[in-house]
């Protein structure tokens, strides 16, 4: 089996926002009096972690323990401060949802703006459009302006756009639990027709009964550390029971 | 290689960011476009009345003399104080999916590149009306304006990337394009201040764009090699420069936003 993402000693520190030096006078006056230093945080702390190709990953912890982090660094929106990731193949993140979105603009155009945000080509979102909007169930609205949709409505078309690829790799940020349960249901299917194409997934999920019916492997964070990692059914009853 | 490949695929965004500057300025209001073309004949008027009465010297066809340099001011400035922000305030998108970041200063750049063009119809309009041949040295009006776009992507990097650190250079650079205008000969001729002075207003590299710019529209008049290796050099160096600080940075934008 070769690896899909390999993690080795990555580190992310975030400057804590608690004075934040954002101009040169600030900078000066800070530091000729020597009032200089940074809060630093570390939201993610020395973590390895190897996920094979074709696994589905699941990664589970608190509010606030770097989960969204680490998604966001091996998609490549994140430098990690140390360490370093290998990413093998394409990756198509749901992290956050229809990014780019103008709601001034129609469903229709954009499809377009958020499709070409991920980097699609124009050809392709005309090739695909007619899927893209078969999935949201929302043809009678692809003309009107976002602003007059519901969240649910939004949520539908941002998943939409972003699944109509075949990555190698799906990254999930608990956008599952958004539209209602049937839509759930179908981004459930969506999401097991990837993976039984042998796509790789990573899900962070707040819902142990969905990492428990999708993953292979979980693992668990605690405070930006790896506390566990192992087969699903263990790590997840043994969060359940330390977390109670 | 890979770079380019990454460029490739983000063009569609490219031209879509572009697409929608144009549609906010363009689109939204009729006079949108007769008024990029109104606006700098109407400054041009203005100026071109102020200063033909105060200055002591003449300048053949001040009117052309003047716009020739202004379009190509506006066009420097325009892109650079555009694309300064453009980063920074693109925060939300950057944080959430992966785009190669310098897409936002060069989209900005691009822009005021479409805007040039519009100018580009009035400085036409002064010329048939001032009676300046058109001749076939005009036709290399794009080299200079190429080189001061080639400069501007340069300088636009970074900008765009210090303006995530400090803020407040945004103000500052305010002050120092007043003081650009100023230092080129775009109202006055470079002959009216002395010897010394001048010597050191070559080295500004904008007075070398626009004086190509009125040797090809106005005086039909082909600038030599020496000229095009300068501007070559100030518009390369500026770019990887730009390049080069803006891929420093670039790493740490997020923990600035
Ligand atoms: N851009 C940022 N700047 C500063 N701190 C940040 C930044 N992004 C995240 N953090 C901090 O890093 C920590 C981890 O955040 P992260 O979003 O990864 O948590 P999470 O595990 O996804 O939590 P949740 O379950 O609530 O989604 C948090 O304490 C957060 O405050
Ligand atoms: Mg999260």
């Amino acid at each position: 089996m070769s690896n899909a993402v390999e993690i080795s000693g990555v580190s992310m520190r975030f400057n804590m926002a608690k004075e934040k030096v954002d101009s040169i006078k600030e900078y000066l006056i800070k530091f000729f009096t020597h009032k200089l230093f940074f809060d630093e945080f570390m939201a993610l702390n020395d973590i390895n972690l190897t996920i094979e190709a074709g696994e589905v990953f699941g990664l589970i912890g608190l509010n606030g323990c770097g989960k969204s982090t680490l998604l966001k660094i091996i998609s490549g929106i994140y430098k990690p401060s140390t360490g370093s990731v290998k990413v093998t193949g394409t990756i198509a993140p749901l992290i956050e949802l229809g990014a780019g979105f103008d709601m001034d603009l129609t469903a229709r155009e954009n499809i377009y703006l958020n499709g070409s945000v991920l980097g699609y080509s124009k050809e392709y979102i005309d090739n695909k459009f007619d899927e893209i909007v078969d999935f949201t169930e929302l043809h009678q609205f692809i003309d009107v302006p976002m602003k007059n949709f519901s969240s649910g409505m939004v949520a539908r078309v941002g998943f939409a756009i972003a699944t109509v690829t075949k990555p190698d790799i799906l990254i999930v940020d608990e956008i599952l639990s958004v539209g209602d349960f049937l839509f759930q249901e179908k981004c459930e299917k969506r999401i097991s027709d990837l993976m039984s194409g042998g796509t790789t997934v990573i899900i962070v999920s707040h819902s142990i009964d969905q990492i428990k019916r999708l993953c292979d492997r979980v693992a668990w964070i605690e405070k930006g550390k790896i506390k566990m990692i192992g087969e699903t059914e263990e790590v997840c009853n043994l969060y359940t029971q330390t977390s109670n | 290689m890979k770079y380019f490949q990454t460029f490739l695929r983000y063009k569609y965004l490219l031209l879509n960011l572009i697409n929608r500057d144009i549609k906010v300025k363009y689109r939204r209001s009729v006079l949108g476009i007769l008024w990029s073309v109104l606006n700098p004949l109407l400054m041009m008027a203005v100026i071109a009345t102020v200063f033909s009465h105060i200055f002591k010297f003449q300048i053949e066809n001040f009117h052309l003399y003047y716009l020739t340099g202004a379009v190509i001011y506006n066009f420097i400035s325009e892109a650079t104080s555009t694309s300064m922000m453009s980063v920074f305030s693109s925060a939300a998108l950057i944080k959430k999916v992966y785009i190669p970041k310098y897409i936002f200063p060069l989209e900005k750049c691009l822009f005021a590149f479409v805007n040039l063009l519009f100018s580009l119809v009035a400085v036409a309009i002064v010329m048939l009306i001032s009676g300046v041949r058109f001749t076939f040295t005009a036709l290399l009006f794009p080299v200079p304006i190429i080189y001061a776009l080639i400069f501007s992507i340069g300088m636009s990097l970074i900008l765009s990337a210090l303006t995530v650190f400090f803020r407040d250079i945004v103000h500052i650079y305010g002050v120092f394009l007043t003081a650009w205008m100023y230092a080129t000969p775009i109202i006055y001729p470079m002959e009216a201040v002395s010897e010394r002075i001048q010597t050191v207003m070559k080295l500004n590299p904008m007075y070398y764009y626009v004086q190509y710019f009125r040797d090809v529209v106005l005086y039909n008049t082909v600038p030599g090699i020496r000229w095009n290796l300068i501007c070559l050099a100030f518009s390369f160096s500026m770019l990887i420069i730009g390049v080069l600080v803006f891929k420093a940075k670039q790493d740490k934008f997020v923990l600035y936003m």
